[in-house]
């Protein structure tokens, strides 16, 4: 039974017209019609606003259907019709791209409303706008689509939105070339999601490729090529939710406007990769070698990005290396086959995350763009809004009991030990003491002890309503998110999990209660330990900025991966790219063409005696012509 | 009698291409173009007659609307190119020359 809809197209093409109208009155803009901000800003924020209000629609009438037929699909027309393939643009509903559409639309459109005070007085406004409307209407055909093909296109679209926005300020060549660099890695990754959608349709397309049908004909799947196709589609996961070794273009991505990074790391873009790995579940339960991958690979990136983030200065790189580790988490949550574990992580992060970019980027606007969290110091006064905003932002984060990061790290936590995978329980806990310990020195650096730079510090200010009151909204999510989610063994019952069970091929394992205690306390630990570290170093005392040397250093540089990538992929390309361009391409590619024009030239040559010019010559050449003709046709007509 | 008025068909259009081909003068040449048309005409009045049918008498008329536009649109041509030139001999417009 099918529950066909007709409004859920409606739900991207809302942030899409928003992006299309708003790009006209750009085009205007540069023209020199322009119109207050504000008309802008209402403009902007109208979208994705309407498209909360869908995505709540959406599930209170999703919640009306029995658990087993609770979807609802919408057939916009045919896409793709070749042979047996036949893809229409289709939306698919169910519980769990309507978890997805609830916080996406929400915190998206929070981060729309506190853009408009952070760009104010920016000199491409309704670009901005534009570009930040366009990156949430593909996010949600991301999230809609029903099936890989209509996911690919919002894929791609975030894509390239993230490019757009990370180079928004492109008179900075290094902002360019940030842009570039996550577009060209994400193209790698790219590659892996096509390639591992095309062996899942050679493997079992011919009985429909949307989800519900791959979903039912999964078994079919051989093991090898089930293996093939959960890695490759979980290497285009790696670029997009920036993993190991594919992470390199998030710390640059810090290059765009704050709100940007805001929306890449908490609603859109990142979290594309975990939800497709969540997405395509019943192919991943299928072959446990592959979660175990993915599961390894997420944690390792976890403490990989945690051990960056306690060396970096800059606010954002921070955040953004916590992004990482936070992702990191997710992905070894869904890689021990705990998805809604992973999924409610998504969501929970989502809103801390976008909390602590806002706080950020709050900070860095009351300093007038300064980023170094050496510069900053003190600034518990200044702004109080802000300070415990981020406050609740960074207990959430470093996963303080009671608040939303806690529930939904300790349930991935917990699913890893039950589930056997020891090693990703151990790192998991030891990535846990990391992020309360470089989530709490950023914080008392930047708002405890005394101002660093008194000049900055006396100029800086609250940020004005249109910016705070998003933050408390956030800061009221991020604290009590954890409460949609809460473990049996606080006497919770685990509703999301239950909300997503019937879109995800989930077990849960049966284990003594005693494994959930100890998980439970572990984490406390963890908690504890990491922030007493913190305080030790940065909260007691005024730290001063330290000089790293030795394996500090090194961690500093971020092991020099960026640079081992350069000499050891981008330099051998381009090296490669030269001898073409000097050896193989003058001779062998351009031969032909050159010999082809030089031809052509010489028949011209040749065939101009005959164009003498004189009207009587072509006469006769017309005579000539009719002659023969009337002699070959009278003579194939055997006259 | 038909291989009469077919024979005059045929040499009053050699004696028009004849014309086309050799004289210079672009009235000439004009003047030649129409003896072909008329000698497609006959050809085509005697064959109708020949065969006892209408389509040739129509067809005839039509090549005779078809050569006053046509005269109509080559006089005007050949007063521009008089303007131009000066002078009407053909072999002055040889701009197409390779």
């Amino acid at each position: 039974m099918e529950h066909n809809v007709n409004f859920l197209a409606a739900i991207p093409m809302l942030p899409l017209v928003g992006a299309l109208i708003l790009g006209v009155l750009h085009l205007l803009y540069c023209k020199g019609i322009r119109f207050s901000e504000k008309i802008y800003g209402i403009l902007a924020c109208i979208g994705p606003a309407l498209a909360t209000v869908m995505a709540v629609k959406v599930y209170f009438n999703l919640r009306l259907f029995p658990e087993e037929t609770r979807f609802m699909v919408q057939e916009a027309f045919t896409w793709i019709q070749v042979g047996e393939m036949n893809i229409s643009m289709g939306f698919l509903a169910d519980p769990l791209s309507s978890l997805m559409l609830l916080f996406v639309t929400f915190i998206g459109t929070l981060i729309h409303v506190y853009s408009v005070g952070y760009m104010a007085a920016d000199e491409n406004f309704p670009k901005f706008f534009s570009y930040l409307n366009l990156f949430l209407g593909s996010m949600l055909i991301l999230v809609l689509g029903n099936g890989p093909v209509v996911m690919f296109v919002g894929w791609e679209g975030v894509g390239l939105c993230s490019y757009l926005l990370i180079s928004y300020y492109s008179t900075d060549t290094e902002n360019v070339l940030a842009g570039n660099k996550a577009f060209i890695v994400n193209r790698i990754g790219d590659l892996g999601f096509v390639l591992g959608m095309a062996f899942l349709f050679w493997g079992i397309g011919s009985g429909g490729f949307d989800y519900l049908s791959l979903r039912e004909n999964a078994h079919q799947l051989t093991p090898a090529v089930g293996l093939a196709v959960c890695l490759l589609l979980f290497v285009g996961a790696t670029g997009k939710s920036a993993q190991i070794p594919l992470y390199v273009w998030l710390p640059d991505a810090m290059a765009g406007p704050t709100p940007v990074s805001a929306l890449i790391h908490a609603a859109t873009m990142v979290t594309a990769g975990v939800y497709m790995v969540a997405r395509f579940s019943f192919l991943y339960v299928e072959v446990p070698l592959a979660g175990t991958i993915v599961a390894w690979t997420g944690i390792l990136t976890a403490l990989l990005a945690a051990i960056f983030g306690c060396f970096q200065r800059d606010i954002k790189k921070i955040l953004a290396y916590s992004t990482v580790s936070q992702l990191g988490y997710m992905f070894a949550g869904v890689g021990v086959a705990a998805y809604s574990a992973g999924i409610f992580h998504v969501f929970t992060h989502a809103f801390f995350k976008a909390l602590l970019f806002l706080g950020a980027g709050s900070v860095i606007h009351a300093l007038h763009h300064e980023q170094d969290i050496w510069k900053m110091g003190g600034l518990k006064e200044k702004m109080p809004i802000t300070y415990a905003t981020m406050l609740v932002g960074a207990l959430a984060l470093a996963g303080c009991p009671l608040l939303s990061g806690f529930f939904s790290k300790d349930e991935i936590l917990f699913m890893a030990l039950a589930s056997g995978h020891w090693g990703v329980w151990l790192i998991g806990l030891l990535v846990a003491v990391m992020t309360a310990y470089y989530t709490f020195r950023m914080f008392f650096v930047v708002f405890h002890g005394t101002p660093r730079d008194q000049h900055a510090y006396d100029a800086a200010h609250e940020s004005p309503k249109v910016m705070t009151v998003p933050l408390i909204i956030l800061a009221v999510g991020a604290a009590f998110a954890g409460y949609l989610n809460i473990p049996s063994i606080f006497g919770g019952h685990l509703q999301v999990s239950h909300w997503l069970a019937p879109s995800l091929a989930e077990h849960h394992p049966h284990v003594s209660v005693w494994v959930e205690i100890i998980a439970v306390l572990s984490s406390i630990a963890a908690f504890a330990g990491g922030i007493y570290i913190a305080w030790k170093k940065f909260g007691t005392v005024s730290a001063e900025e330290p000089i790293y040397t030795g394996l500090k250093n090194f961690a500093y540089h971020k092991f020099f991966v960026d640079e081992l990538y350069h000499y050891l992929l981008v330099v051998p390309y381009q090296f490669f790219g030269r001898t073409i361009w000097k050896a193989i391409e003058p001779f062998v590619t351009d031969g032909p063409v050159k010999f082809a024009v030089w031809l052509y030239g010489a028949l011209a040559e040749a065939f101009k005696v005959v164009q003498v010019g004189y009207v009587r010559v072509y006469a006769i050449y017309m005579v000539i012509g009719l002659s023969v003709l009337s002699v070959v046709i009278s003579r194939s007509l055997n006259l | 009698m038909i291989a009469n008025y077919l024979s005059l068909s045929v040499i009053l259009f050699c004696l028009g291409l004849l014309g086309v081909i050799s004289r210079r003068n672009v009235f000439t040449v004009f003047m030649s173009i129409e003896l072909m048309l008329n000698a497609a005409n006959l050809m085509f009045v005697a064959v109708a007659r020949l065969y006892e049918s209408m389509d040739g008498h129509v067809l005839a008329l039509m090549v005779m609307a078809v050569a006053a536009a046509e005269a109509a649109l080559a006089l005007a041509v050949v007063i521009l190119l008089h303007k131009h030139k000066g002078n009407l001999d053909t072999n002055v417009f040889s701009l197409l020359r390779g």
